[in-house]
């Protein structure tokens, strides 16, 4: 017969023996879940829409379509954040995701923003289709012509992406009609008809979009272009530098500290980072780490492609 | 043991298939099956894959529905009405009582499916006069379904061992809509690093997984699934299932009955 | 052996929802009910009558102490074969018919399907039910359903019957057959613990009853003492207010309705009573023995504050 003592122990026993069941199953089921995950992630979900398409979601949105546009642009950024951390070079869902959310919700500026800029840029720092980045902003544009930061993104993407200066005088000059818009852009448009220096257009672009954006990664994204093209102005000096050094010597250089000497240079040179620039025996320059340098065009290891074209080489 | 088990399954069996509101889902669920060959034939050149998506996610919304709204009155209503009482006072111990109320409503959600695949494929043979070899795998969708049903049906139980049938069907179904967007939920979590990342992910990993279970719109073009997913996919949701169902037993276990 | 003994069996819940406030739903209850006693357990609504039955039947569980049944810790599930429980005011699954229902709690307390069939029918019979074994519950009146739950508590042929107001929701001749049912239940040598706040019905079946007050026993004892205590009293009743002062001297009470007086007084005053009535010219109308009823104790009971224990 049990006794007392005993059924404590039975009843202790059968919440110890559900509580252990319960862990050992879901912990199995995680570690199931991570295989599966395995499987899906680069094949079948990654690449696969819910619903491709925008008109019927709309529909089964059932009036809550901000809020769902609002979903399908935080997958928008997920998904090219995480194919960002990949270095990935292709960027196939990006540009449907962000048309499923401009569809919802055709006044999530952001959106138009934010998703040009990833459409636009060279992998693997975007999708390396300025055409789709540029038929994004033209339909938000479409659906939001008062809002002239489109205009803006618009002229920006014709002259640094597609290096259509033209054309991206005609956006600015759109974009300055619209009321309130920036007085910069009147500016832009002005220096795009000139045709003015390139690096310095593009300083000026960039400049702008630096201090009037508040988000932190389009100002970061900017900041990164600004050194670059800093890199670029600095590179054809300094190898300008050393083949002076040659022809009045006729040898090559050794090293920063014989220019100097030399009068040339005033000090070791520094990338905007901070980091001394190389000086190559045959007098070619370098950046210490062109890694943490994007969208340079110059002080490139020699068979390193640029990474960006930001502004065409002068010819 | 396996007796009283099996007669409260069979019990909870009985008294869904003698609720008409069972049939009238599953005559609305055929309801739409039959819509979807209207709507394939007023498009063009995709009336089967119409009829696939539609079809099929009729059977899975309607599935879910049924578990449900059965699943959280499973211990709720027994409490309420108190015809729990005379169950307890025999030689039935707690944990049996939750397991034979699970089995019983799978039992019913497996019949419910069955009914409803009869009703699917026979609108697909009408449709397409023949069956291809890649449509075995619809059988893959559908078994997945009914796998999310299991899921569901154990979730639903967990809630319904502790909360009011209301409430239990809230969170029943937002757990449901979460789940059909777990992996989102897990990329999401994934990019937090850190102690704060901990919760989130913890979080994504604890709510169910449904979006590898639909499969729909793949096999829709005629995809096939990997052996290796509907093994995994099976053991997930038996797992899933059972550490849901052994919650609600835990929880169950200590309750006082009002 | 005991059928049920319980050791300090209490029960506090936490009530309120922000501020949890105790709420003694039953102070600890020590008392034994010996098998083949049929035990009233007494008590107005709200008193811990259906609290005890749920402590016992392992619904709820105990804040503290313990208990045995037939001889067995009362958790132990397989103490439960040999136990049947009617809740009060039983609700079933009405989808079903009377026989389903009952060859489901027969399955669920182990009955082989050939016994099952057997006792369904005989079951059936004994509540008064013979025809209606295949209707729907769901059809059934109240009274019928109290037959129903009657008949689950006993379809496993229990040692011991918990019976939580069997009585309640019955017509006169319902109350009646549950009545001989309880009776031939203890005929048949089985221990029926049932509640009831109708005390005639206890007066008329039990052993042995219990008094339990706002969560508190306030008295046990075997029926027949309880009403010996009682008896003894006579009401008198006369004409004549002149022999008024006379009798509340003696130290009765009295309750005078113009000139008709009745009182209640002890039998061993009944003489003086008399005499005195007669010193004044009062006209006597009747004397009345006072019959003791349960009632008395129960009321005396529930005022009384201290904890008194006769066996």
């Amino acid at each position: 017969m049990p006794t007392t003592i005993d059924l404590m122990n039975h009843r202790t026993a059968i919440t110890v023996t559900l509580a252990t069941v319960m862990t050992v199953c879901l912990a199995s089921a995680v570690v199931l879940l991570r295989r599966i995950d395995g499987m899906r992630s680069g094949a079948t979900l990654e690449e696969v829409l819910y619903i491709p398409s925008p008109k019927i979601l709309k529909r089964m949105s059932l009036g809550y379509n901000g809020l769902l546009a609002d979903v399908y642009w935080t997958r928008a950024v997920q998904y090219f954040g995480a194919k960002h951390r990949a270095h990935a070079m292709q960027y196939q869902l990006l540009a449907p995701l962000l048309e499923v959310t401009t569809e919802l919700d055709p006044h999530l500026i952001v959106a138009y923003q934010f998703g040009s800029t990833f459409l636009a840029q060279k992998p693997p720092e975007g999708a390396g289709r300025p055409d789709k980045a540029v038929a994004l902003v033209e339909r938000g544009i479409q659906a939001n012509p008062n809002r002239w930061q489109l205009y803006y993104e618009l002229g920006f993407l014709e002259y640094m992406e597609r290096h259509d200066p033209a054309a991206a005088a005609r956006a600015f000059e759109r974009g300055s009609q619209v009321p309130g818009a920036h007085q910069f852009l009147r500016v832009l448009a002005a220096a795009m008809a000139q045709q003015a220096g390139q690096i310095a257009t593009a300083r000026m672009l960039w400049t702008t979009t630096y201090e009037t954006t508040e988000d932190k990664m389009i100002r970061f994204n900017a900041l990164k272009h600004l050194r670059a093209l800093r890199v670029d102005e600095d590179v054809p000096r300094l190898e300008e530098v050393a083949a002076e050094f040659k022809r009045r010597n006729g040898r090559p250089a050794s090293g920063w500290a014989e220019l100097i000497s030399a009068g040339l240079l005033r000090g070791i040179p520094v990338d905007p980072l901070g980091r001394p620039y190389k000086l190559l025996p045959d007098g070619r320059v370098e950046v210490a780490d062109p890694d943490s340098l994007p969208f340079i065009n110059q002080g490139l290891l020699p068979g390193k492609k640029p990474e960006s074209l930001v502004v065409e080489k002068k010819s | 043991m396996i007796n009283r088990i099996s007669a409260i399954s069979f019990n909870t069996f009985r008294e869904a298939v003698r609720d008409r509101v069972l049939y009238n889902l599953i005559f609305f669920a055929l309801l739409l099956v039959a819509a979807a060959l209207l709507f394939g034939q007023i498009s063009i050149g995709i009336e089967r894959i119409v009829l696939i998506n539609l079809g099929l996610t009729a059977v899975s919304i309607f599935g879910i529905v049924i578990a449900i709204f059965i699943g959280i009155g499973l211990v709720s209503k027994e409490m309420d009405k108190r015809t729990l009482y005379t169950v307890l006072a025999r030689p039935v111990r707690r944990w049996e009582f939750i397991l034979g109320k699970f089995f019983g409503l799978v039992g019913t959600l497996v019949v419910n499916t069955i009914f409803m695949a009869i009703g699917f494929f026979a609108a697909l043979l009408y449709l397409v006069h023949h069956f291809q070899r890649s449509d075995t795998y619809l059988l893959v969708a559908i078994y997945f379904i009914v796998l999310q049903f299991v899921i569901v049906t154990a979730v639903a139980l967990l809630f319904s061992s502790f909360s009011s049938p209301l409430l239990s069907a809230v969170f029943a179904f937002a757990l449901y809509i979460i789940g059909t967007f777990a992996e989102d939920l897990r990329a999401f979590a994934a990019l937090a690093h850190g102690p704060a990342g901990w919760i989130p992910t913890a979080a994504a990993y604890l709510v169910p997984n449904f979006s590898a279970l639909n499969v729909i719109s793949s096999v829709a073009h005629g995809e096939s699934v990997a052996r290796t997913l509907i093994a995994y996919n099976t053991g997930y949701a038996l797992l899933y299932a059972a550490a849901a169902t052994s919650a609600a037993a835990l929880i169950f276990e200590h309750r006082n009955l009002k | 052996m005991a059928a049920i003994e319980t050791f300090a069996l209490g029960k506090t819940y936490l009530a309120g929802f922000l501020r949890k406030r105790p709420k003694i739903a039953l102070k600890p209850l020590t008392l034994t009910v010996p098998e083949g006693e049929v035990f009233g357990y007494l008590g107005p609504n709200g008193a811990g009558k259906t609290t005890t039955l749920k402590l016992l039947m392992g619904l709820v569980f105990p804040s503290g102490g313990s208990a045995k049944i037939l001889g067995r810790d009362w958790r132990d599930p397989a103490v439960r074969v040999n136990i049947g429980f009617l809740p009060e005011q039983p609700y079933f699954y009405d989808y079903l018919t009377a026989s389903e229902l009952l060859d489901y709690y027969a399955q669920l307390s182990g009955l082989a399907a050939s016994q099952r069939r057997r006792r369904i029918g005989e079951m059936l019979a004994r509540v008064g039910l013979p025809e209606a074994g295949h209707t729907q519950l769901r059809k059934f009146s109240k009274g019928m359903l109290q037959r129903v739950g009657i008949a689950q508590a006993i379809i496993h042929d229990p040692k011991l019957i918990f019976l939580d107001e069997p009585m309640s929701g019955l017509d006169p001749i319902g109350r009646r057959e549950v009545r001989d049912l309880i009776q031939s239940l203890k005929d048949e040598g089985k221990t029926v613990f049932f509640s009831t706040h109708i005390l005639s019905d206890a007066e008329a079946l039990c052993d042995r009853v219990a008094v339990l007050h706002k969560g508190e026993l306030r008295g046990i004892g075997v029926v027949q003492d309880l009403l010996a205590r009682f008896s003894g009293n006579v009401e008198i009743i006369w004409d004549g207010a002149a022999a008024l002062p006379a009798l509340q001297a003696l130290g009765c009470e009295c309750h005078p309705t113009g000139e008709t007086i009745r009182a209640v007084l002890a039998q061993d005053q009944l003489d003086a009573a008399i005499d005195a009535i007669r010193r004044a010219h009062g006209r006597l109308m009747s004397i009345t023995p006072v019959r003791a009823s349960l009632e008395d104790y129960f009321l005396e009971k529930l005022n009384d504050t201290p904890v008194e224990v006769a066996r």
